[in-house]
């Protein structure tokens, strides 16, 4: 059942061909030098299609584990991404609403919040009058300082902060924010928003 | 390194860089982050090279924090990149080059689905019409923006101030460079010299006059990790990962890092503050750090750019010991004033790492 599900994303049919376990992705993996985390079982349990086995990865920490910088995509000898699998099972466990039942998991809804929102607020993806030492203490206390002087700091760069027109951090007129809102209603974001709201809430 | 070995993988990945006539796509990390570096690339292509960009308003996050973060479905980020193809058809220009590596992967990773996929496309397209009534052909050439500045390299050092050189000394200067994973990992064919022996920084750097240090986990990831890094209770894998690269870097005594991705050039300066503020550690002798440079800024420096007109005053690593080590002259007083040289205050110190 779950592979059948799984087989709809694309990303699932590019990131497995044919996994033959010699670990290479586990070896290169920076996840799994910080955290119980191992890809080459993630592709082995996949393979298998034990649907016991995937539930219990889709319900898991495990999947939320990868920091997809895809260094298993260059060294795996047959073509295989895990990383892409991850992904695919991170959108199967959000569609099955399994991604509760983890720490990491849950975490989506903050995710959506920090970055999500911004986006349609602002229509970059980070935005500095948004970021702040108390969340980002690793911002420093230059961060402070610049938070304090954006402004004056930004024209003397030669950005064009909330201007209209071109330029660094330009603020993005209300016709291309519409847009992108569209595209967000039209594809699935919007409705994948609303849910991890509402099911975070519960 | 091995030059042999480089020698046989460079032949196999030549790459095709359009000279001229580009459609820049900005960067909302660099953009927040080094806000100074994406006009001092402007300046580069435009006053020292004299080339035409085209710098859109109406383009968007291509939303690749998003879409590694698995919050958007992979429909949307496809769309919102056609949707940037589109603007870019519908100002004339064929040659995109994004300024960010996260969104060279996303370009590139949507560009091969649709490839493999081609109901991915058709869907896209129904996607894109149905949310703004647009069409959208694909780019005939899409490179990241430091493949042009290594394109026309020599023209740089050929009009360079300076060098890559420790004036007092004159020896080359010891460069880490860091390509970031998206550059060429997903796709090695599409970064110059592949993902085993990338060549689009260290390039730079030995043109430059520098010395490129090849350490044990040059190729290693900054840790950013989309997820790992954005949720403050997972910080830990982004900060393990830089502290691992600072730990195996240091023996070679580095006097800068370069990066490509603006992301990595900001974690590789915030963690060293982090880490010495939390155990005390800096990683160079005086207890500076080491200054961590966008390829804008090392061009920047290279070609005599006022350090703080291209915002280098917004590294928490200062960034003054390698201007003097190059013999730049700059005004130190400058570093805090605005523009009509009014002084904005210091920021406060750190506990532990030293700043000027």
């Amino acid at each position: 059942m779950f592979t059948d599900k799984l087989k709809q994303d694309v990303r699932f049919i590019e990131g497995l061909k044919a996994c033959i376990n010699c670990g290479t992705c586990t070896a290169i993996c920076p996840a799994a030098q910080f955290y119980n985390y191992d890809p080459r079982q993630i592709a082995d349990t996949v393979q298998n299609g034990n649907d016991t086995e995937i539930e219990q990865l889709l319900k898991s920490d495990t999947i939320w584990y990868c920091g997809e910088c895809l260094s298993c995509k260059t060294r795996c000898p047959r073509d295989n991404t895990p990383g892409y699998i991850v992904q695919a099972l991170r959108s199967l466990s959000i569609k099955e609403g399994y991604y509760l039942l983890s720490e990491k998991g849950r975490q989506q809804l903050e995710i959506k919040r920090r970055v999500g929102d911004i986006m349609l607020k602002y229509g970059y993806c980070v935005y500095v009058d948004e970021i702040e030492t108390g969340y980002h203490p690793e911002q420093g206390p230059i961060w402070d300082w610049y938070r304090a002087n954006t402004e004056s700091i930004l024209k003397k760069l030669g950005a064009n902060y909330k201007g209209s027109g071109a330029g660094t951090l330009r603020k993005i007129d209300k016709a291309d924010m519409d847009e992108l809102h569209k595209i967000f209603e039209e594809t699935g974001a919007m409705e994948q928003f609303k849910k991890l709201e509402e099911e975070g809430h519960e | 390194m091995n030059d042999a070995g480089k020698k046989r993988y460079w032949k196999e990945y030549q790459k095709n860089i359009a000279n001229d006539d580009y459609y820049y796509a900005r960067s909302c990390i660099r953009q927040n982050f080094f806000p100074g570096s994406e006009e001092t690339f402007l300046k580069i292509l435009r006053e020292t090279l004299g080339k035409n960009v085209f710098d859109d308003p109406h383009q968007t996050t291509c939303t690749g924090i998003a879409y590694h973060s698995s919050i958007v479905p992979q429909q949307t980020t496809m769309t919102v990149v056609a949707r940037q193809f589109s603007l870019m058809n519908e100002a004339g220009y064929k040659n995109f080059i994004p300024s960010c590596v996260t969104s060279f992967g996303i370009y590139s990773e949507m560009m091969e689905t649709w490839g493999h996929f081609p109901e991915t496309m058709e869907k896209t397209k129904e996607h894109l019409k149905a949310a703004t009534g647009r069409d959208f052909k694909l780019p005939e050439n899409i490179v990241h923006t430091s493949d042009i500045i290594y394109k026309f390299r020599n023209i740089i050092a050929a009009k360079a101030k300076y060098k890559l050189i420790n004036k007092a000394t004159g020896k080359p200067l010891n460069v880490v460079d860091h390509i970031g994973c998206h550059y060429a990992k997903i796709f090695p064919e599409k970064g110059l010299g592949g993902a085993e022996y990338p060549v689009v920084l260290s390039g730079m750097i030995e043109t430059w006059g520098g010395k490129v240090v090849d350490y044990p986990e040059r190729r290693h990831c900054c840790g950013f990790g989309f997820r790992q890094y954005i949720v403050k209770e997972n910080r830990g894998y982004s900060l393990s990962n830089s502290k691992k690269k600072f730990d195996s870097m240091e023996p070679y005594k580095p006097d800068f890092i370069v990066a490509n991705c603006p992301g990595c050039s900001y974690f590789m300066d915030r963690w060293q503050y982090t880490i010495a503020e939390m155990e005390g550690k800096t990683y160079d002798e005086n207890g500076y750090g080491i200054p961590v440079l966008t390829y804008e800024e090392m061009a920047g420096l290279v070609l005599g750019f006022d350090p703080w007109k291209m915002g280098m005053q917004l590294h928490q690593v200062s960034v003054e010991p390698l201007l003097d080590k190059m013999g730049i002259v700059y005004a130190p007083a400058d570093k805090y004033k605005d523009v009509n040289g009014k002084d904005l205050g210091k920021p406060l110190q750190p506990n532990n790492l030293k700043c000027y």
